[in-house]
């Protein structure tokens, strides 16, 4: 396992915005010192030597737990519209997604 | 009515017509108005909804009907399982606003059983913490001791059962959410089989990890609401297909010669007073008849790093839907994007943002395998590990947590110290095996003490055997 760099702040700014956080200055510093803590301690996992051994993504033997395609109601389209922030003519609005290149 | 009375209790009387549902949801309600706001259980409690079922369950029972086996037994819900109509809060504000369009199965299942829903309780926002320091709406007591968290994440609901606000509660445990508030409020708590309960309705945290779960004052009682909403549900495709087991029937059968591990890694994690009332737990089932030794189970050592790598990866992503768009909080901006960073900055707290950022970075380009894919392998040694100590032993016991109920603000300055109470918990949410934690004594402080017992995945049966012999060992 080569070693790695540790974290830092413009590593968090850039995974803030990957994770569409808008996080003030100070966030982003305290959040680097607290990554690194944690990301330290799983050093340990990092360097052990699993060649071989296969992931578990799932503790389950299941896979496809699949059903007959049969049609059958859904949410109620008027209920489910209720809770969102903005709709027009029985859709979500949202804001602008297409403009200017940045 | 005596706030001793037990569900089991509660339900016989019932379904006997000796006692009215609406009788008893009344004495609950009287409880919870006379303490409930020095402990914070909950974020709602549903008075008139509550009543009005009681009377519904009151009327089948003077029809001549059953009203089933949880017969005018309240249960609190923890706040992040969705309840038709009613808020759904996660104790986060980025649900502002939110009523669910449906219920989750494990409540439509208790409603169907002749239970009442009481209400929802407090939690760690989107059930990531160990204190509930971390809802948006304040902290939970700990009602044996105000100075102390209740643990968590579900501590509105452990607090709810050790207060006598409610008999039963529902919880959800991803690195022992339901067992160490179970401990830390002197309750039993548990996390069945992963695929055993109907996740359905429940808002995820970690998909591979989320198992809903119960607490209750005792094991019998425990017993009794595990049998309700256990079981397939072709709504929840991870769901087990067999038939679930009875449970209750099966508590008084002892634990003659079943092969107890006493997990040493673990024992090692706890403290002087909580390693020793581990060893009385230990002693008391080997004279009930249990062959009891101590096991090593060497890759747990790796349980809390490869768990803070997997949990806030898959974080990441299920809470990568709250955007503003559909429900709950909006922040409007310019564009789509300044909307979503807004939103979610505004709508979730410190450890929901830690916890994103942590995943993200572990996701991300680069460091995918070295984290992400490093921990799923890791899981496997620590499923390797359970299995081979399981050939040797039927169940392991170890502490649930390696202290009493901790002060408020002890761990809250140190991500990475709240994160290792959860150590002795953690290994049975990866491995997708049950396990529950019952209150064995006290520590020095005066605090609850819980043994964990843990077992192979649909070992249900046993676990729950084993933990009615320590519940019946200790008077």
């Amino acid at each position: 396992m080569p070693e790695r760099d540790r974290i830092t702040s413009t590593d968090v700014a850039h995974v803030a915005r990957l994770a569409c956080l808008d996080l003030t200055d100070e966030e982003v510093e305290e959040y680097t010192v607290q990554l690194r803590d944690v990301l330290e301690y799983a050093d340990v996992v990092a360097a052990l030597d699993t060649a071989g051994i296969p992931p578990t993504a799932h503790p389950l033997p299941l896979v496809n737990a699949l059903r007959e395609d049969e049609p059958r109601p859904s949410l109620d389209r008027d209920e489910v519209l209720a809770m969102a922030p903005e709709v027009e003519n029985g859709r979500f609005r949202v804001p602008r997604i297409l403009g200017e290149a940045p | 009515m005596s706030p001793t009375t037990t569900a089991t209790e509660i339900a016989a009387a019932v379904r006997g017509g000796e006692q009215s549902a609406r009788e008893v949801v009344e004495g609950y309600l009287s409880t919870i108005a006379d303490r409930e706001h020095e402990v914070h259980a909950f974020n709602l409690v549903l008075e008139e909804e509550a009543l009005a079922a009681a009377d519904a369950i009151d009327r089948r029972a003077a029809d001549g009907e059953d009203p089933g086996p949880l017969a005018g037994v309240p249960v609190a819900i923890k706040d992040n399982l969705c309840t038709r109509e009613v808020p759904t809060t996660c104790s986060s504000r980025i649900l502002d606003g939110w009523k669910p369009p449906y219920d989750a199965t494990v409540v439509e299942r208790i409603a169907a059983a002749g239970g009442v829903i009481l209400g929802k309780t407090n939690l760690d926002e989107f059930a990531m913490g160990s204190s509930t320091e971390n809802s948006a709406f304040g902290p939970t007591k700990n009602p044996l001791d105000a100075s102390r968290v209740p643990g968590g994440s579900s501590g509105g609901s452990a607090a709810a059962v050790a207060a006598g606000f409610a008999p039963l509660a529902l919880g959800s445990d991803t690195g022992g959410s339901i067992r160490q508030p179970a401990a830390f409020c002197g309750v039993v708590g548990v996390k069945p089989t992963y695929g055993m309960v109907s996740r359905y309705g429940l808002v995820a945290f970690a998909s591979s990890l989320d198992q809903v779960g119960l607490l209750g004052a005792n094991v019998a009682d425990a017993a009794l609401l595990q049998e309700v909403i256990q079981g397939h549900d072709p709504m929840d495709s991870t769901s087990i297909p067999d038939s679930p087991p009875g449970l209750c029937e099966r508590l008084a059968e002892g634990v003659e010669g079943v092969r107890v591990g006493v997990v040493r890694e673990l024992v090692e994690e706890a403290n002087s007073d909580v390693a020793g009332r581990l060893r009385e737990a230990a002693a008391a089932l080997g004279d009930a008849g249990a062959k009891v030794d101590e096991v090593s189970i060497r890759a747990l050592a790796y349980g809390v790093s490869a768990y803070y790598l997997i949990a806030p990866a898959e974080c990441s992503s299920n809470l990568a839907r709250y955007d503003g768009v559909r429900y709950g909080l909006r922040l409007p901006g310019a564009d789509i994007t300044s909307t979503y960073g807004a939103t979610r900055a505004q709508g979730f707290g410190p450890e929901v943002k830690r916890r994103i950022m942590l995943g993200t970075y572990a996701l991300s380009a680069g460091y995918y395998d070295a984290y992400y894919g490093q921990a799923q392998r890791v899981r496997t040694l620590i499923i390797r590990d359970f299995e081979a100590a399981y050939e040797d032993f039927d169940v392991l016991l170890s502490p649930t947590a390696p202290s009493t109920a901790f002060r408020f603000g002890a761990k809250t300055e140190d991500p990475l110290s709240m994160y290792l109470s959860d150590v002795c918990t953690i290994p049975s949410n990866l491995a997708g095996d049950p396990a529950m934690s019952v209150p064995y004594g006290s520590g020095d402080d005066g605090l609850p003490v819980g043994v964990q017992i843990m077992a192979p995945a649909l070992g249900e049966i046993l676990m729950y055997r084993v933990a009615a012999a320590l519940e019946a060992s200790h008077g």
